[in-house]
C-alpha cells in the first residue's frame, strides 16, 4: 500500500525526536501477585522510533509488563522511565493519564457511544480546541480512513477497527505505543495486510513500540528486537537474527522455532555427537567438555542408507517442505526439512547428518554457551546430566 | 460532532502533562485512586456501621440485664415461622419449578411466567385480604358456621399457621426462581451423561439434578427467610409474636434502647444463622458450570386429567397468591369510589403518596450513585481491599429491618452524644421523634444490594480495555466516569432506579420504626387502615403499591426470557 500521501502530513514530535533520551526505561521492575511474582526485575531500553516484539507462552508476565509500563499497575520494585521522565520509582508513581503511552488492544476498545472521530478525538481534550480536528482528520488520513468519522464502532469492520484504534492511539503523540496481540482477533487472510499497515504506520511516525504476540512469525519479522519472556524474565532481548540463530537458552531454542536436542562432546574443537561430527570450533582447542548441541530440522539432513540404524518414524506433509521425525540408535529423534519432493516412508533407514556450514547452538545446562567453559571439567558431568533427550 | 466530544479541559498538551508527582501506593489498594477507593471504604462503613451499632450495644447489654419477658416464646415463634415458611416455599416453590421444567400441560408456557407475579403482592397486602376471607367476621366461617352451627370448633386464622400460609404465598417465588434457573442452566450436560450412562429420569433427577440444585436451593430458601425474619407488620394482624416483632413494641412502646437492641441482637443472630446454613448446604462445592451443553431434562406430556391437575395446582397458587387478592383489591377500590370519595381522604391519599414518591425517589438515587461509585472505584484497579469493601456494601440486604432500624436509632445516639459534648444543646433532636433522615440512611442501607447487583452487571458488559484505553489516553477518573463509564452503564443505572424506587415504596417495617410523628406513606396507610379492619378503605394505596411492585416482575421476565433464548441459541 502506498501511504506516502498521508506520511506527508505528519508532524513529528519534538520530544521523541531526541535521539539521546530512551523512550522507554525499565529498571529492575517487578510486580508479584501474592507470593507469585509476575514479573521479575525486568530491563530494557527502547530507543525512540524503536518497534520491539514481546512473545512468551501464556503466564510468563508479557501482559504485567506492559501494564506497569502503562501504570494500570503498580511496581513492587524497580522503576520505569519514559521519555526521560521517571513515571514510576520508589517516590512516585504517575497514574496512566498522565504517562504519555499509547494502547492498543486485541478488542480494539473503542468507546462504542463515540463516532470514530470522537474516539480519536477523545485523547486530545488537553490540546487547544483548534488544533484538535486538524489532527483528527491527520491521523485519519494517516491510517486511511478519513470517509469513516462519521460512524460509530459497531459499523465497522474488525480491520477498520483495528486501524482506528492505532489512529486513536497515536493521536495525543504518545512517547510510547503498547500493542496487546493487536492482530490476534483478526482473520488470517486479514492480519497479514493489517500488520504490514500498522508496522508502516509506526515506522513512518517515528513511534516507539511494544507489541506483545503470540505468534513466532509475527516476533521475528516485526520487531527490530525481540523480547522472549519466561516466568516473569526476560530470557532474551536480542534482534530476530540472534534471537533464533543464537538463543541464549534453551527455551529460547524451543520456544522460537522448533529444536531438537542432542548430547554433543567438545575435544581437540571438534564438536561430535550421536550422528558424528558437527562442526569445528575454533578456540576451543583446550577444551574437553561434554554440552547439548541445538539442531534445527532446516539444519539436518537426510540420505537413504540401509546401514544406518536411524529411522524414520513420523512424515508430516506441509506444502513446500517435508517433515521427518527420526529415530536414532539411541532412541533420541530429531527433525528434518526435506523439500517437498523427498519423501522418505515411515520405516526408512537413513544417514542422518548436518548440513554444511551449520554453526549450532552450543548448551551447558539451560545456558548457551559460545566459548569453553572456564570450569570445563566441573560442567561436564552436570551438562550431560542436564540434557533432556527429546 | 468531534468538537463536541472533547470538553472544555483545554490545558498544557505534550510533555507538560506528565508533571505532577505521583502519590506512593498503599498495600491493598493496589493501582487505585486513593480518593475513589476511600468512597467505597465510606459506603461500606456506612452499611456496617447499624449493624455493628447493633452488636456492641446489644451484647454490652446483655450481661447483668435482666431478658425481656416471654423472650423463650418470641425465640420458639420466630424459630417456627421460619421453619414453617421454609418448607412452605420449598414444596410450593420447588415442586412447582420442577413441574414446569419436567412436564407440558395446557397453559404451561403462560404459567411459567405468571407464576412470578405473587413476588408483586408483599405479605401485608395479602395477608388482610386473607383475613378478610378467613377470619371469624368474613364468608368463609360465616358459610361454615351456618352449616355446622354457631359453636363448631373452627381452626383460629389469626395464628401461626395463618401466618406461614401468607408469607408462604407470597415468598415462594424466591425457590422458584432460583430452582428453576438451576434446573435448566446447570445441568444438561451432567444430565445427559447420567441418561446416557444407563439412570432413568427419577433416578437421573435424585442422583444429578437435585444435588445440582441444592446451592440454588439453598439461596433461594435464604432470601425466604431473611425476608420472614424482617417482616414484623404482617405478622402482627396474626398476633404471631417473633423477636422482629419484639423490637418493634418495645421501641415504640417504651423507647427502650436496652431491651430493643438486645432483642436486634438476637434478630441479627438468627440472620447469621441462615447465612451459615446457606453456606453449609452449598458446602464445599461449586456448582456453577454455565455453558454445559446438552439436551437436558425432557419434557414429558401429561395427558388427560392429569395435565389438567398440573394446571390446576399452578392455577390454584397463582389465583391464592395474586389474582383472587388484586380482584379483591379492585372490586373493594372501585366501591370505594363509586361511594364517592371523601374530601379528607383525597387529601391524606395525595400527601401520603407524595411522601413515598420522594423517599422513593431521594433512596433511588442515592443507591443508584453510591452503586456508580463503586463500579468506577473498583474499575480504577482497586486492590483486595477496596473489592472486599465493595462486597461489604451489598450485606444491607441480609440484614433484618429491626437490626437496621435499631441499629440507625443507636448510630443517631451517639451522633447525639457527641454533638452535645461539643457543646450543642439536644444534640440532634432526631433520636426519639424518629426522622426522615433516618429514614433515608435505612433505606439507602437495605437497598443498595439491588442497586449494585444492577450496575454491576452493566460495568461488567464493559471490558477492562475500555476503561485501561481511557486512562492512557489522558482522562482522569472524573472524565472517564463522565464520559466513558457513565454513558455505558446508563441501562443498570436505569435498573437500578426502578428497582429500588419500587422496593423503597412497598417497604413498611423500616418506616413503621423510624418515622416521626405525624409522616406517613402509602405503606404504613394501608397497614394502620387494614390493622383496624378498614378493609375497602386500604384497597386503593394496597391497589398502587402492587400495581407499581408489577414493574419489577416484569424485568425479571424478560432478563429470564433472555436467558433462556441465548440457552436456546437465539
Amino acid at each position: 500500500m502506498n501511504m506516502g500521501s498521508a506520511l506527508g502530513l505528519l508532524t513529528r514530535r519534538t520530544a521523541a525526536n531526541d535521539q539521546s533520551t530512551p523512550a522507554l526505561v525499565l529498571e529492575g521492575a517487578a510486580k508479584r501477585y501474592g507470593t507469585t511474582p509476575a514479573v521479575d526485575s525486568l530491563d530494557l531500553s527502547a530507543a525512540p522510533g524503536e518497534l520491539i516484539t514481546m512473545i512468551g507462552p501464556s503466564g510468563c508476565g508479557k501482559s504485567t509488563a506492559l501494564r506497569l509500563i502503562a501504570g494500570l499497575e503498580r511496581p513492587d520494585a524497580g522503576s520505569v522511565r519514559i521519555a526521560g521522565e521517571v513515571v514510576a520509582g520508589r517516590t512516585r508513581f504517575q497514574p496512566p493519564e498522565r504517562r504519555r503511552v499509547g494502547l492498543v488492544f486485541q478488542d480494539h476498545a473503542l468507546f462504542p457511544h463515540l463516532t470514530v472521530a470522537q474516539n480519536v478525538a477523545f485523547g486530545l481534550h488537553r490540546s487547544p480546541r483548534s488544533g484538535r480536528r486538524a489532527r483528527v482528520s491527520e491521523v485519519l488520513e494517516l491510517v486511511r480512513l478519513p470517509h469513516l468519522a462519521g460512524r460509530y464502532p459497531h459499523e465497522l469492520s474488525g480491520g477498520e477497527a483495528q486501524r482506528v484504534a492505532l489512529a486513536r492511539a497515536l493521536a495525543p503523540q504518545p512517547a510510547v505505543v503498547l500493542l496487546d496481540e493487536p492482530f490476534s482477533s483478526l482473520d488470517e487472510s486479514l492480519r497479514a495486510q493489517v500488520r504490514a499497515d500498522t508496522v508502516a504506520v509506526l515506522r513512518e511516525t517515528g513511534t516507539t513500540g511494544i507489541l506483545v504476540t503470540h505468534d513466532q512469525t509475527e516476533a521475528l519479522s516485526v520487531g527490530d528486537r525481540v523480547i522472549v519472556m519466561r516466568n516473569g524474565r526476560m530470557e532474551q532481548v536480542d534482534t530476530p537474527e540472534r534471537v533464533f540463530e543464537q538463543p541464549a537458552t534453551r527455551f529460547v531454542a524451543s520456544f522460537m522455532g522448533d529444536a531438537d536436542f542432542l548430547p554433543a562432546h567438545v575435544h581437540n574443537a571438534v564438536l561430535t555427537c550421536e550422528i558424528g561430527a558437527v562442526s569445528t570450533l575454533p578456540g576451543w582447542a583446550g577444551a574437553d567438555v561434554d554440552v547439548d548441541v541445538v539442531l534445527r530440522p532446516h539444519e539436518v539432513a537426510l540420505a537413504a542408507d540401509p546401514a544406518s540404524a536411524a529411522r524414520v518414524v513420523a512424515v508430516e506433509y506441509h506444502g513446500p517442505f517435508v517433515l521427518h521425525t527420526v529415530r536414532l540408535a539411541s532412541g533420541r529423534t530429531v527433525r528434518s526439512w526435506q523439500p517437498h519432493t523427498v519423501r522418505h516412508p515411515v520405516g526408512t533407514a537413513v544417514a542422518v547428518t548436518v548440513a554444511p556450514d551449520t554453526e549450532p547452538t552450543l548448551l551447558a545446562g539451560d545456558t548457551a554457551i559460545t566459548s569453553p567453559p572456564a570450569t570445563g571439567s566441573r560442567v561436564k558431568r552436570k551438562g550431560t546430566s542436564a540434557a533432556v533427550p527429546q | 460532532m468531534s468538537e463536541a466530544a472533547v470538553t472544555t479541559q483545554t490545558g498544557k498538551a505534550g510533555p507538560s502533562r506528565a508533571g505532577r508527582r505521583g502519590r506512593h501506593g498503599f498495600p491493598g489498594f493496589g493501582a487505585g485512586r486513593p480518593l475513589w477507593s476511600f468512597m467505597v471504604f465510606v459506603a461500606a462503613a456506612a452499611v456496617a456501621v447499624p449493624v455493628v451499632a447493633v452488636a456492641v450495644d446489644g451484647v454490652a447489654g446483655l450481661s447483668g440485664a435482666d431478658l425481656p419477658r416471654g423472650l423463650g416464646g418470641m425465640l420458639l415463634t420466630t424459630l417456627g415461622l421460619m421453619l414453617g415458611v421454609g418448607t412452605g416455599t420449598l414444596v410450593v416453590g420447588g415442586g412447582l419449578a420442577w413441574l414446569v421444567t419436567a412436564y407440558r400441560f395446557p397453559l404451561r408456557n403462560v404459567l411459567v411466567w405468571l407464576l412470578v407475579l405473587p413476588l408483586a403482592m408483599p405479605a401485608y397486602i395479602l395477608g388482610f385480604i386473607f383475613l378478610s376471607v378467613f377470619d371469624v367476621a368474613g364468608p368463609v366461617q360465616a358459610v361454615l358456621r351456618a352449616v355446622l352451627g354457631a359453636e363448631a370448633g373452627i381452626a383460629q386464622v389469626r395464628s401461626l399457621p395463618g401466618a406461614i400460609i401468607v408469607m408462604t404465598l407470597t415468598l415462594y417465588p424466591y425457590v422458584y426462581l432460583l430452582a428453576r434457573n438451576a434446573l435448566l442452566e446447570q445441568a444438561p450436560g451432567p444430565y445427559d451423561a447420567a441418561r446416557t450412562l444407563g439412570a432413568g429420569r427419577a433416578r437421573a433427577l435424585w442422583t444429578v439434578l437435585l444435588p445440582l440444585a441444592r446451592p440454588s436451593l439453598a439461596a433461594g430458601l435464604a432470601l425466604v427467610m431473611m425476608e420472614t425474619l424482617t417482616d414484623f407488620a404482617t405478622v402482627q394482624y396474626f398476633n404471631v409474636k417473633t423477636v422482629s416483632v419484639g423490637v418493634y413494641l418495645v421501641w415504640k412502646g417504651s423507647f427502650d434502647f436496652q431491651l430493643a437492641s438486645q432483642l436486634s441482637v438476637l434478630v441479627l443472630l438468627f440472620a447469621v444463622a441462615v447465612l451459615a446454613g446457606e453456606r453449609l448446604m452449598r458446602g464445599r462445592a461449586r456448582f456453577h458450570q454455565r455453558g454445559g451443553r446438552g439436551q437436558g431434562l425432557e419434557t414429558v406430556r401429561l395427558r388427560g386429567w392429569q395435565g389438567w391437575a398440573a394446571t390446576g395446582a399452578c392455577l390454584g397458587v397463582l389465583g391464592a397468591g395474586f389474582l383472587l387478592p388484586a380482584l379483591q383489591l379492585l372490586w373493594w377500590a372501585a366501591g370505594e369510589l363509586a361511594t364517592g370519595p371523601v374530601p379528607m381522604r383525597a387529601e391524606q391519599f395525595a400527601d401520603y403518596l407524595a411522601n413515598s414518591v420522594a423517599l422513593a425517589t431521594v433512596v433511588a438515587l442515592a443507591c443508584a450513585l453510591v452503586a456508580v461509585v463503586i463500579g468506577h472505584s473498583l474499575r480504577l484497579g482497586g486492590g483486595a481491599l477496596v473489592r472486599g469493601a465493595a462486597q461489604l456494601t451489598t450485606f444491607g440486604y441480609a440484614v433484618p429491618g429491626a437490626v437496621i432500624g435499631i441499629g440507625v436509632l443507636l448510630a443517631f445516639a451517639v451522633l447525639d452524644d457527641l454533638l452535645e459534648a461539643l457543646g450543642v444543646a439536644g444534640g440532634t433532636g432526631l433520636l426519639v421523634t424518629g426522622s426522615v433522615l433516618g429514614i433515608l440512611y435505612s433505606y439507602t442501607v437495605r437497598f443498595l444490594a439491588p442497586a449494585y447487583q444492577a450496575v454491576d452487571a452493566s460495568f461488567a458488559k464493559v471490558p477492562p480495555s475500555i476503561t485501561r484505553s481511557a486512562l492512557s489516553l489522558g482522562a482522569g477518573p472524573a472524565r472517564v466516569l463522565a464520559r466513558v463509564h457513565l454513558p455505558l452503564v446508563r441501562p443498570g443505572v436505569a435498573v437500578a432506579l426502578v428497582l429500588v424506587s419500587i422496593d423503597a415504596v412497598k417497604e413498611l417495617p423500616l418506616v413503621l420504626l423510624l418515622r416521626p410523628f405525624g409522616f406517613s406513606t402509602l405503606s404504613v396507610w394501608t397497614y394502620e387502615l387494614a390493622r383496624e379492619n378498614f378493609w375497602e378503605k386500604a384497597a386503593l394505596p394496597a391497589l398502587v403499591i402492587v400495581s407499581l411492585a408489577v414493574v419489577p416482575v416484569f424485568f425479571l421476565f424478560r432478563q429470564v426470557h433472555l436467558t433462556e433464548n441465548r440457552r436456546k441459541g437465539h
